[in-house]
């Protein structure tokens, strides 16, 4: 199956990734390859299969309701690329 | 003394033959000598390891709580949190952050005195299997400058190779640990999912990534993995068993030990000569009194296909963090907040992060999530339960740790599906979550070939045994590379 370059555009917007016409049309050419590979598991039934997302059994961890010590806030934050009064700065959202 | 491994520099320290000064010293003037060569660093801490190198000297000299990690010089994956130092995972997008807090395993070294010389150089996000993809530089194959040295963890197999750390720490999704430890002819351990704690490192695909050693040989791959192992509270995924004290496990006898080889790994694809490698070292443990049957694994020509689907669908869910907003990179076009994540995200990600990103959002978008995503968790099902049925028949599985020997710097770059494919033989023992080892086991024209050991979930200790009795009775991890 061959991804068009309106799917590589959509799929794109979905994952906030912006690209140019060049990556565009690259990606629309390696993803169609990478996918053409992938329909080799068309073949397998797996109708009676269940799905297995953890290799190793897992299962809900839970503690108290009680504070611990935490990470130092203004090192945390000192990563940040614009901060005003211990907040993140963004450029205007709401018109 | 920078040749020599971890144990051995143990004794030396104890003793007071040297001190961890001294032996931090002469690491840094081989990383001067040789680091323009291989280049497996991309940032070097000699300041804090000088510290901690008088630190790791007064607790000897005070006999007050020595390891066998005290005042050893090693290095650790640029994808592990260090506080205070860099850690950028080879990516444009994190090249100033500074974390505010240590990995649980950076943490559990620290506390035992080790001595960190820096960060290595990785595939961006570990996404790669030759270290090309770094968003810094290319690392070069200590054994011949011109291949690579494997991925993603290719900086910390290059460093130890070279003799550049004693010790390094690596993460392994697909192979990263193992496939650049086979490259470089050293000893790298992938362990079960959830026996080492990912508290800190940063998270590409997180049902397969999994913490663990690169060394010099077994023992220290043993002595490694004890400081690593064990349950943590700050990750869900870590299994609360008890640790046993993996150098217990090395002992030179493996009589009557039940091993299979899997015969889908020495099929089409793989070279002819890394099987006949391969062959020579599966009689050696017939020699040594294993007893050798063939196993099939009939879903092992899907795993390939099913991991480049869930692997990029957990890591297109990860990565959406990196968004310019609270750490890392910001774009400085950005009038509006939705230009800012897509401009600062197509600044910040090099092309292999973006065509995974891609591939992840498709696989799990409307109208593809049952064909493709669904799809492959089911045959990782299948691909576990082979697993599942072959150790029934046997303790252990054997194949090659690559289909090749290192591959030339450039030689795949262009071909992602190509790249993609050399991972064959590591995919399927992360897709069932199990502990797996690579250790040198022969040569081809002076490039290194891998030998994998692999084995049910938390048999650490029957692997480590296999890979100590096959190691003392060859001599392969004694060579050195030439550097040129």
């Amino acid at each position: 199956m061959a991804i068009s370059k309106k799917e590589v555009e959509h799929v794109a917007r979905l994952a906030r990734l912006g690209l140019n016409e060049e990556e565009k049309e690259r990606m629309a050419k390696q993803l169609s390859n990478i996918l053409d590979y992938a329909d080799i598991l068309k073949k397998i039934d797996t109708q009676n299969v269940p799905p297995t997302s953890y290799a190793i059994p897992m299962k809900n961890i839970f503690r108290e309701d009680k504070v611990d010590p935490c990470l130092e806030i203004e090192e945390l934050i000192s990563n940040a690329p614009d901060l005003e009064a211990h907040m993140f700065r963004v450029p205007k959202i709401i018109e | 003394m920078f040749t020599k491994t971890a144990h051995e520099l143990h004794s030396l320290l104890i003793n007071r033959k040297i001190s961890s000064m001294e032996l931090t010293e002469a690491v840094f003037a081989r990383i001067e000598k040789v680091e323009d060569k291989v280049r497996a660093f991309v940032t070097l801490t000699k300041e804090g390891a000088i510290k901690q190198a008088r630190a790791a000297d007064e607790r000897i000299k005070n006999k007050d709580g020595v390891t066998p990690l005290t005042g050893i010089p090693l290095a650790i994956k640029d994808n592990f949190c260090t506080r205070g130092i860099l850690t950028t995972c080879s990516s444009k997008i994190l090249a100033n952050h500074l974390p505010a807090y240590d990995a649980t395993v950076v943490h559990k070294i620290k506390a035992a005195g080790g001595v960190i010389l820096g960060k290595t150089n990785m595939d961006e996000f570990a996404m790669g299997s030759s270290t090309e993809n770094s968003g810094v530089h290319p690392t070069h194959n200590p054994w011949d400058l011109k291949a690579v040295p494997g991925g993603s963890s290719g900086g910390s197999a290059a460093a130890v190779a070279a003799d550049e750390a004693v010790l390094a720490t690596g993460s392994d999704t697909g192979g990263s640990i193992r496939q650049p430890a086979a490259f470089c002819g050293v000893v790298g351990l992938k362990p079960t999912y959830g026996r080492v704690s990912r508290y800190g490192l940063v998270a590409f695909a997180s049902s397969l990534d999994q913490i663990g050693p690169l060394t010099k040989d077994v023992t220290d791959n043993a002595l490694f993995l004890n400081f690593m192992a064990g349950h943590d509270v700050k990750d869900s995924t870590s299994v609360d068993l008890p640790v046993p004290d993996y150098q217990k496990s090395l002992v030179d006898n493996i009589k009557g030990m039940k091993i299979g080889v899997i015969r889908e790994l020495l099929g089409k694809g793989i070279d002819t000569e890394v099987k006949e490698v391969f062959n020579r070292a599966v009689k050696k443990l017939e020699e040594l009194g294993a007893k050798i049957i063939e196993i099939s694994m009939p879903n092992f020509e899907y795993a390939v296909a099913t991991y480049y689907l869930i692997a990029p669908a957990e890591a297109s869910s990860n990565l959406a963090r990196f968004d310019g907003v609270k750490y890392g990179h910001r774009t400085r076009e950005a009038k509006d907040l939705l230009t800012m994540y897509n401009q600062t995200r197509a600044e910040g990600f090099g092309n292999e992060v973006k065509r995974r990103i891609m591939l992840g959002t498709y696989a799990l978008s409307a109208g593809y999530y049952d064909a493709y995503y669904l799809k492959a968790l089911k045959v990782r099902t299948l691909i576990k339960q082979d697993f599942e049925k072959a150790f029934n028949q046997c303790e252990l599985l054997l194949s090659p740790v690559t289909p090749s020997v290192a591959f030339k710097i450039g030689e795949k770059s262009a071909d992602p599906l190509a790249m993609y494919l050399s991972d064959i033989a590591t995919i399927p023992v992360n897709l069932a979550g199990l502990p797996a080892i690579s250790l040198p086991c022969g040569f081809i024209k002076d490039l290194p070939v891998g030998l994998q050991i692999i084995g049910p979930a938390f048999a650490e200790e029957t692997i480590l045994r296999a890979a100590y009795t096959f190691e003392q009775n060859t001599d392969w991890h004694k060579r050195k590379p030439a550097l040129n």
